[in-house]
């Protein structure tokens, strides 16, 4: 791991005990092919008490995968979890957890939603009525016990998640991208209701482990941050954030930690050598090794665009401000952008190439052909494709034959999306298409028809 | 906020106490259970030697026929409940158990019913002898095998597919295994299991009625019940008390809609887990009713204490939770103890089946039965393609008009509900007069009861057809052969591919009693593997009745591997809307 740019930051030492602790967890998901595909790779951490510690990452880190592993759901590959010095072997007693989606039981009133853990622990019914309604007081619910999950709106049913957690009192509560199914306004709202709490005697856990793709609300909440890399997920950084509480999302220091981190997601670090660069030599890599963002053609087109009509060049966090995107919309975008050589990215500085503006300006027929040149030179799984079509006698290919190649590098899941973006992009660029009905790729004849 | 020890529920406060509402269905609950023990009193009637209950076929005694029959349906689909609730779980959580349990339950599956009949009723009438109880498990029995293995299919595949956040959750918030499984496991499945228990339950009529007059070797098995009621109309060829018996039974098929299936399908939309709601929720003015009354929260008080009894008592069971390490080396070693041990069995039994058949039937019958099962393949067959041919064009008319629909939807609901047996006097009597073969006839009398499934199904891919794409081809004045090509045909198949499944199975079933008839004192046959089973069955020739059922799963299966299976693939993938 290194520690970078800790020089800026003013230090902070957690104290508390250490209540959970992950040393050198790696876990591994195993592929259709049969090969074992690394998702977290060697990762340690302490959650102390007292703090709140936000794990940071784009989608594909491994960031949820890792908080499951803490919360004793799935097993880790090597590695060991403990919980207040006792090694875990499921569901993690110390904790309870916060769920993106809610996972709240459809059939059960918010009462007896919240009640469902004490119940779970034997508490008898009286008592258990007597803290769940005091919780739901605490919480906001206050007149909403008798409702059911579907009548409430998503903030309310997220509140309801966070009372049924809190209710039972864990040493430590995990939150999986707690806000982030809930708009803007109403995410604002709870984090900052739930930052109060936090800051009060009576919060009844001692420790908050949250993991979130969006910067922002990590240098808001967390004590400190975890950056994780992506394929496999890596700690990246550490970086200690004690800004006075309440933070101002406006104030100086604010907004340069938030730069600096988008800066510190945007650096691509080749696998082998952790060497930081961003640029990428077109022409080197396999597809296994520079997996193609999940970025579709018509937002790559439109982030350009917006980006020459901004002056070509634009800060990420201002630019995904404007955009009102979060870092999971924007990042995949950014990337095929570079990779594609239409944009530079240094420094959460994304600046246009005279490729991009090009493409930015041209007509639908030029800009077909621009991108089609690009994706040929310098997306690996596009150019894979199209070489293994040129070498066949009919110019076609079964699907299965990509697909299995894929699957020795990607989960089944991984693969499919691997696939079907470099299809939408192969389509558009209209270097081969594909029959869904035969499930084969066909080269289209290069020149002659492409463009007319 | 208010303390909350003291509060009731504020719909309670709203409430007045007592309601006329409350007499009428407090009358009914005691009304009901009242029945229920004079029923269950006589249910344990002796009989002196010969196992036959005197059938009068006096129009007065119909009513407790009825109700006979009734609770007999009623105590089959408490066992398939049961039943359900223990299969499924066991082969949704251990995976040594699922290897087993799922390809056992594909094979029940495709057992013909009736023909095991013959088998099941000496089994019992052994287990309680001198007793017509041992009669009325046996045709119990019978209706709990028509109805237990949908429902635990549908069950099996909704613990499979649980969302996997509320499966996190079960596990983070530390339930145990009783908890998750009335918590999550059972309100999950709810709305899958309310739908196929209604249909299995349809179903379930035509083996109640076929169920309850049987001979085997010689021996004639009467239940008192509206199926033995026929049966008698029939020896006396009383027709007009037959068509009676059928206006009873289409009552009592629509009266266990109206209250007791239309209100627990409204009921289940609660266990809904997608957070928005159905478009079309269902509605039944029986529930309205029942939660506009204080009876249901009169009943479930004193439930209440027992709930949390349960749950108690069911701790030591231990929590929804598995060890997310286990030793490789004790696994592999419970698994080859598991295989041996399953291996050794199924070697045993076939050991045992060939020196049995050798002994017995010898093995030519199965050359037999395979050409028999031809032929019944053949009308199956018939049936099939002549109901497709009728009833597609009629389905896609009623269900793309949403008038007639509305009106056509429940009556072909209670037409394939209806047991089609009760119907074959009639057409047995059209027969004898005209000198028609049961050869042929029998086709007829098997799409009595199974052509409807395709109709039925036919009629809901209609109606579901999107309103836009129907526009968008009556903007572009599609032709309408290109019409049927392209958006009706493909938008109906997955549904034509479900009833045509359950069509060819219901055939399957039937051709046990569609391939004999007795009329008086006439008897009819055809060559046919249900003839077959039948005859071994009158005979008492248990080894020819085993072999003839063989014969037939065989086919069955075979049969839905080959060609439904492969067209169900299609219908998933390609052609769901």
């Amino acid at each position: 791991m290194t520690d970078v740019r800790t020089e800026t930051i003013p230090s902070y030492e957690p104290t508390g005990e250490v209540i959970i602790e992950a040393s050198h967890v790696t876990k591994h998901f195993t592929t259709p092919g049969g090969h074992p595909l690394p998702v977290l790779d060697d990762i340690s951490l302490q959650l102390h008490a007292g703090e709140i510690v936000a794990l940071l990452g784009k989608s594909g880190s491994g960031k949820s995968t890792l908080l499951r592993c803490i919360a004793g759901l799935i097993a880790t590959t090597t590695g060991v979890i403990s919980c207040r010095g006792t090694p875990i072997n499921g569901a993690n007693p110390g904790v309870a957890m916060v769920f993106q989606t809610f996972a709240l039981l459809p059939w059960l009133t918010v009462q007896a939603n919240t009640e469902m853990g004490l119940e779970a622990r034997g508490v008898p019914p009286a008592e258990r009525h007597r803290r769940a309604a005091a919780m739901i007081d605490l919480i906001g619910l206050d007149g909403f016990e008798q409702a059911y999950p579907k009548e409430l709106s998503g903030g309310m049913r997220q509140r309801v998640g966070f009372a049924r957690a809190l209710v039972v009192e864990p040493d430590a509560l995990l939150m999986d991208e707690p806000f982030s199914a809930l708009d803007v306004l109403t995410a604002e709202n709870l984090r900052n209701e739930l930052l109060n709490l936090w800051r009060g005697k009576d919060f009844p856990t001692r420790a908050i482990l949250i993991v979130t793709h969006n910067i922002e609300e990590a240098v808001q909440m967390a004590d400190r941050i975890f950056v994780l890399s992506s394929n496999p997920g890596k700690f990246k950084a550490e970086i200690h954030c004690d800004l006075a509480r309440p933070r101002n999302r406006r104030g100086p220091e604010f907004e340069a930690l938030v730069d600096q981190i988008y800066g510190i997601m945007t650096e691509q670090v080749t696998p082998d050598t952790g060497h930081q660069t961003t640029v990428v030599e077109p022409g080197l890599e396999s597809p296994t090794d520079l997996p193609l963002p999940h970025a579709s053609i018509g937002e790559l087109a439109g982030l350009l665009e917006i980006l020459d009509k901004r002056g070509g060049r634009d800060d990420l966090p201002k630019l995904a401000q404007h955009l009102t995107f979060e870092v999971d919309d924007l990042l995949p975008l950014v990337d095929a952008a570079e990779m594609l050589g239409f944009a530079t990215v240094a420094d959460a500085d994304i600046k246009l190439t005279p490729a991009g503006k090009a493409l930015a300006e041209a007509s639908i027929l030029t800009s077909k052909e621009l991108f089609a040149t690009a994706a040929r030179e310098r997306a690996p799984l596009v150019r894979a494709i199209v070489r293994a079509l040129e070498t066949t006698h009919d110019l076609t290919l079964d699907q299965a034959f990509f697909l299995d190649f894929l699957r020795r590098g990607f989960s089944e899941e991984q693969a499919r999306a691997q696939f079907d973006t470099a299809v939408e992009w192969g389509r558009y660029g209209e270097l081969f298409d594909y029959a869904a009905d035969h499930r084969r790729l066909i080269l289209t004849p290069p020149a002659d028809e492409a463009g007319g | 906020m208010a303390s909350t020890r003291s509060f009731p529920t504020r719909g309670v406060l709203g409430r007045p106490r007592f309601s006329p509402i409350d007499i009428i269905v407090f009358t009914a609950v005691a009304l009901l259970l009242f029945g229920i023990l004079r029923l269950a009193h006589a249910m344990n009637a002796s009989t002196a030697t010969a196992h036959v209950a005197v059938i009068s076929t006096d129009p007065g005694k119909l009513p407790y026929y009825a109700a006979r029959s009734l609770l007999r349906m009623f105590i089959a689909f408490f066992f398939s409940v049961v039943f359900t609730f223990v299969y499924a779980t066991a082969a949704a959580r251990s995976r040594r158990a699922r290897l087993v349990l799922i390809p056992l339950l594909d094979i029940l599956q495709s057992v013909p019913v009736l023909g095991f009949l013959a088998i099941t009723i000496t089994f019992f009438i052994a287990l309680f002898p001198g007793s017509e109880l041992g009669l009325e498990c046996a045709s119990i029995f019978a209706i709990f095998t028509s109805q237990a293995w949908n429902m635990t299919f549908s069950m099996y595949h909704s613990m499979l597919t649980e969302p996997t956040e509320l499966d996190e959750a079960a596990r983070m918030f530390r339930l145990t295994k009783w908890e998750r499984f009335w918590q999550l496991d059972v309100p999950n499945s709810m709305i899958g299991l309310v739908w196929n228990g209604m249909m299995s339950f349809g179903g379930g009529w035509f083996f109640l009625a076929a169920s309850e007059a049987i001979s085997v070797g010689n021996n004639k098995y009467t239940l008192p019940g509206i199926g033995s009621y026929v049966q008698a109309a029939v020896d006396k060829g009383n027709l007009g008390e037959v068509g009676l018996a059928i206006a009873v039974m289409v009552i009592m098929v629509v009266g266990v809609n109206i209250l007791f299936w239309r209100p627990l399908v409204a009921y289940a939309e609660k266990f809904r887990v997608e957070t928005s709601q159905a478009a079309q929720q269902p509605k039944s003015y029986v529930l309205n009713f029942l939660r506009q009354s204080n009876i249901p929260g009169y009943i479930s008080r004193p439930l209440k204490p027992v709930g949390r009894g349960l749950d108690r008592v069911t701790r030591p069971f231990g929590l929804a939770e598995y060890p997310l390490r286990s030793s490789p080396r004790k696994r592999r070693v419970g698994d080859v103890i598991f295989a041996v041990v399953i291996g050794a069995l199924l070697l045993w039994a076939v050991y045992r089946g060939v020196v049995y058949f050798d002994r017995t039937a010898g093995f030519g019958q199965f050359t037999r039965c395979f050409w028999l099962g031809f032929l019944t393949f053949a009308r199956v067959a018939v049936v099939v393609v002549v109901s497709t041919l009728i009833w597609v064009p009629v389905g896609i008319k009623i269900g793309m008009s949403p008038r007639l629909s509305r009106f056509a939807q429940p009556v072909v609901q209670v037409l394939a509900s209806f047991p089609a047996i009760l119907l074959f006097p009639f057409a047995i009597v059209i027969f004898l007069a005209l000198g028609i073969s049961l050869n042929f006839g029998g086709v007829l009398l098997m799409a009595l009861g199974a052509q409807w499934y395709i109709l039925f199904n036919v009629i809901a891919g209609a109606s579901s057809i999107p309103t836009d794409l129907r526009e968008l081809m009556d903007q572009f004045r599609v032709p309408w052969k290109q019409k049927w090509r392209e958006l009706i045909l493909p938008a109906i198949f997955p549904y034509y591919v479900t009833g045509g499944i359950t069509a060819a199975g219901g055939a399957w079933n039937a051709s046990i009693v569609a391939e004999v008839a007795t009329y008086g004192k006439r008897h009819l046959a055809a060559s046919g593997l249900g003839a077959y089973i039948a005859q071994a069955t009158t005979k008492g020739d248990f080894p020819e009745v085993l072999a003839g059922i063989i014969v037939m799963i065989f086919y069955v299966v075979v049969v839905n591997r080959l060609l439904w299976r492969p067209l169900y693939h299609l219908s998933e993938t390609k052609y769901s809307l």
